[in-house]
């Protein structure tokens, strides 16, 4: 069954879509502001952990550093997995509903 | 070790002239290439729709990472140790917030410059102003700090004062962006990623050569030279409000460079448009892991001595390193690569801020739509000018300055001036004109007087003992009164017509469709 725009707007599945598009935007957004201020905050306020050594001169705050690249990048790659398989699937589903 | 910078040796100034020049002729090329297919956005290139997610990934690159933040986070890393690394780590984490929060509204869309978003809903004129202010603002900080690092290079690479460096530098960009060189083709970008990435990892593979392929054998170097402080979080964020408000200006800056986005509609679709995200995000993170050894080799085999008496900012770090590990033949490739680069984007930011002079304030205010095409090419050629002249002047006045920092800045004004505004408009249905007005303008004029009263310029510049505000980077301040500003005046406004619109728009950035 074909609707209009402002039936679609309207409809629970279409708010469905967008709450869960909202959710796994602001999981992941937290996700990563959790990762990268952390790093940031643990660097301003506690620099003894940040020295503490790992290696024979090697500190902490090294391998830190590159965990939050590295990390980052698996957050992308989470949401582009999840965009890819589940987002766009029912992205097109709605899409052929409207008329 | 000696250094031939400063004192020009013919063969550095051959490879440095031949690389350049072929840089350019390939810049040239493939503009021409790209006009020739008669594209209708100049900034879609004529390898839009078959650029696959491999290429678009690594255009994304090219656009983003810039010789300036290399030089400067190279030296950086070599001067101040650890402290570096919280830049590098930086530069990469807008890219996740980039992609969750605004990539697929945006592109599905279909707008292709900040203030066509943010105008979608809103009433034109005033977006378009406002929005112009501030574009033109981060466009010119984000030249200057690409004008200290092209002064340091031609100053070194030449022999001469640094000032006549940047009017050199400013001629040759104006030259290149007259004559047409300067549109930002895929392909363009496409090699200068893959020079920079090249050039890079030489670079890193060298150093590592020298420790067995140890990283720790390295940092036990510059333990050894520089002591164990070299490898902790020092002076740099001694304040921790100082090192959030960078962290906030990285991040949320390249959300308010929408320039970028460009890039997602060159591609045939959302899944690919994604794809190279991931790629380029992946390009970009190997970049910012690889160069703090490049910066903590050049402090262990070139020495903080020479790299700070060379340039202040530590920005000539790299090509020391480059000249130490394998001559001044090398020396000429890294530096030409550079220049290549920076020139690319240099012309590419020129390019934007005249646009925004001649196309959103002159045709679209000054003559109300109604300018024809010669008039607003002449008026684009003078703004062109007159922007490349104010470049060059501020350029004197950072001088000094380490360019990875300035960039930092830059980013400070693109999240306070745009970002809200441009938040808000995709998720908020009460945003009003009023709101964006307010929020664009008073987020670019209130950063750049933050800057003007932080201690860079107090101290560093004007050389007062004290500063009025004090912080280096005031992001943390100018985005979020930014925000409140943006709210405030969309809550005393209000306007149907926006609202009524926001659910058009919701169809649009959800389903990619138009509501009739």
């Amino acid at each position: 069954m074909k609707r209009t725009a402002r039936q679609m707007l309207d409809s629970p599945e279409f708010k469905r879509m967008v709450t869960k598009k909202r959710t796994v935007s602001v999981i992941l957004t937290m996700a990563l502001f959790v990762i990268y201020y952390g790093y940031i905050v643990l660097i301003a306020v506690n620099k003894p952990l940040m020295a503490q050594k790992v290696g024979e001169v090697t500190t902490v705050g090294i391998p830190l550093g590159v965990a939050v690249i590295l990390l980052s990048w698996v957050l992308t790659a989470i949401y582009v997995v999840w965009a890819n398989r589940v987002h766009d699937p029912e992205v097109r589903d709605l899409k052929s509903k409207v008329q | 070790m000696q250094t031939t910078l400063g004192a020009p040796t013919t063969e550095a100034l051959a490879f440095f002239l031949v690389i350049s020049v072929i840089a350019l002729a390939i810049t040239y090329w493939s503009a021409r290439r790209a006009r020739s297919t008669q594209e209708s956005t100049p900034e879609i290139d004529a390898a839009g729709g078959g650029v696959s997610a491999l290429q678009n990934g690594l255009a994304l690159s090219g656009d983003y990472m810039s010789a300036a933040s290399f030089l400067g986070i190279a030296g950086m890393v070599a001067l101040k140790g650890y402290d570096g690394m919280i830049y590098a780590t930086g530069w990469l984490v807008g890219w996740p917030a980039l992609m969750f929060l605004i990539a697929e509204p945006l592109r599905n869309l279909g707008k292709y410059t900040f203030a066509d978003v943010v105008a979608f809903r809103l009433r034109q004129t005033p977006v378009r102003i406002a929005s112009a202010i501030g574009g033109v603002l981060t466009v010119l900080f984000y030249t200057i700090a690409q004008m200290v690092g092209s002064g340091n290079l031609i100053q070194l690479m030449f022999g001469i004062s640094y000032e006549s460096a940047l009017i050199i530098v400013g001629v040759i960009m104006l030259a290149y962006v007259l004559c047409g060189g300067a549109s930002a083709t895929t392909w363009v970008q496409i090699i200068k990623a893959v020079l920079l990435l090249g050039g890079v990892t030489i670079l890193a593979v060298m150093v590592l050569s020298q420790f067995s392929f140890n990283p720790g054998s390295l940092y036990s170097a510059v333990a050894s030279k520089y002591g164990q402080a070299a490898l902790e979080p020092g002076s740099q964020v001694s304040n921790a409000w100082d090192a959030v408000s960078l962290g906030i200006a990285l991040m949320f800056g390249l959300l308010g460079l929408p320039h970028i986005l460009t890039r997602f509609y060159t591609v045939p679709d959302a899944k690919t448009a994604r794809t190279s995200v991931l790629y380029a995000t992946g390009f970009i993170g190997y970049f910012y892991i690889i160069i703090p050894i490049v910066g903590f080799g050049a402090a262990a085999l070139v020495g903080r001595g020479l790299i700070g008496r060379v340039d202040e900012g530590g920005n000539m770090a790299a090509l020391l390193l480059a000249e130490s590990m394998a001559g001044t033949p090398f020396l000429g490739f890294i530096a030409a690569v550079a220049f290549a680069t920076i020139l690319a984007v240099v012309a590419g930011l020129t390019m934007a801020g005249a646009s925004a002079l001649s196309r959103d304030i002159y045709a679209h205010v000054v003559k109300k739509g109604r300018a024809t095409e010669r008039e607003e090419m002449r008026v684009a050629r003078w703004s062109t000018v007159v922007f490349a002249s104010v470049a060059v002047l501020l350029g004197v006045v950072f001088k000094g300055q380490n360019v990875a920092y300035l960039v930092g800045l830059a980013f400070a004004i693109a999240c306070s001036a745009n970002f809200p505004a441009l938040l808000l408009s995709i998720v908020w249905r009460r945003f009003t004109t009023a709101g964006a007005v307010a929020s664009i303008l008073t987020g670019s004029v209130l950063t750049v007087l933050l800057i003007i009263l932080s201690p860079t310029i107090q101290i560093d510049v004007l050389k007062h003992t004290t500063a009025y505000f004090p912080l280096r980077n005031p992001a943390i301040v100018s985005m979020t009164v930014s925000f409140i500003v943006a709210i405030l005046a969309s809550l005393v406004t209000r306007e149907r017509s926006a609202e009524t619109a926001f659910d058009d728009e919701k169809l649009w950035t959800y389903l990619g469709i138009g509501a009739e």
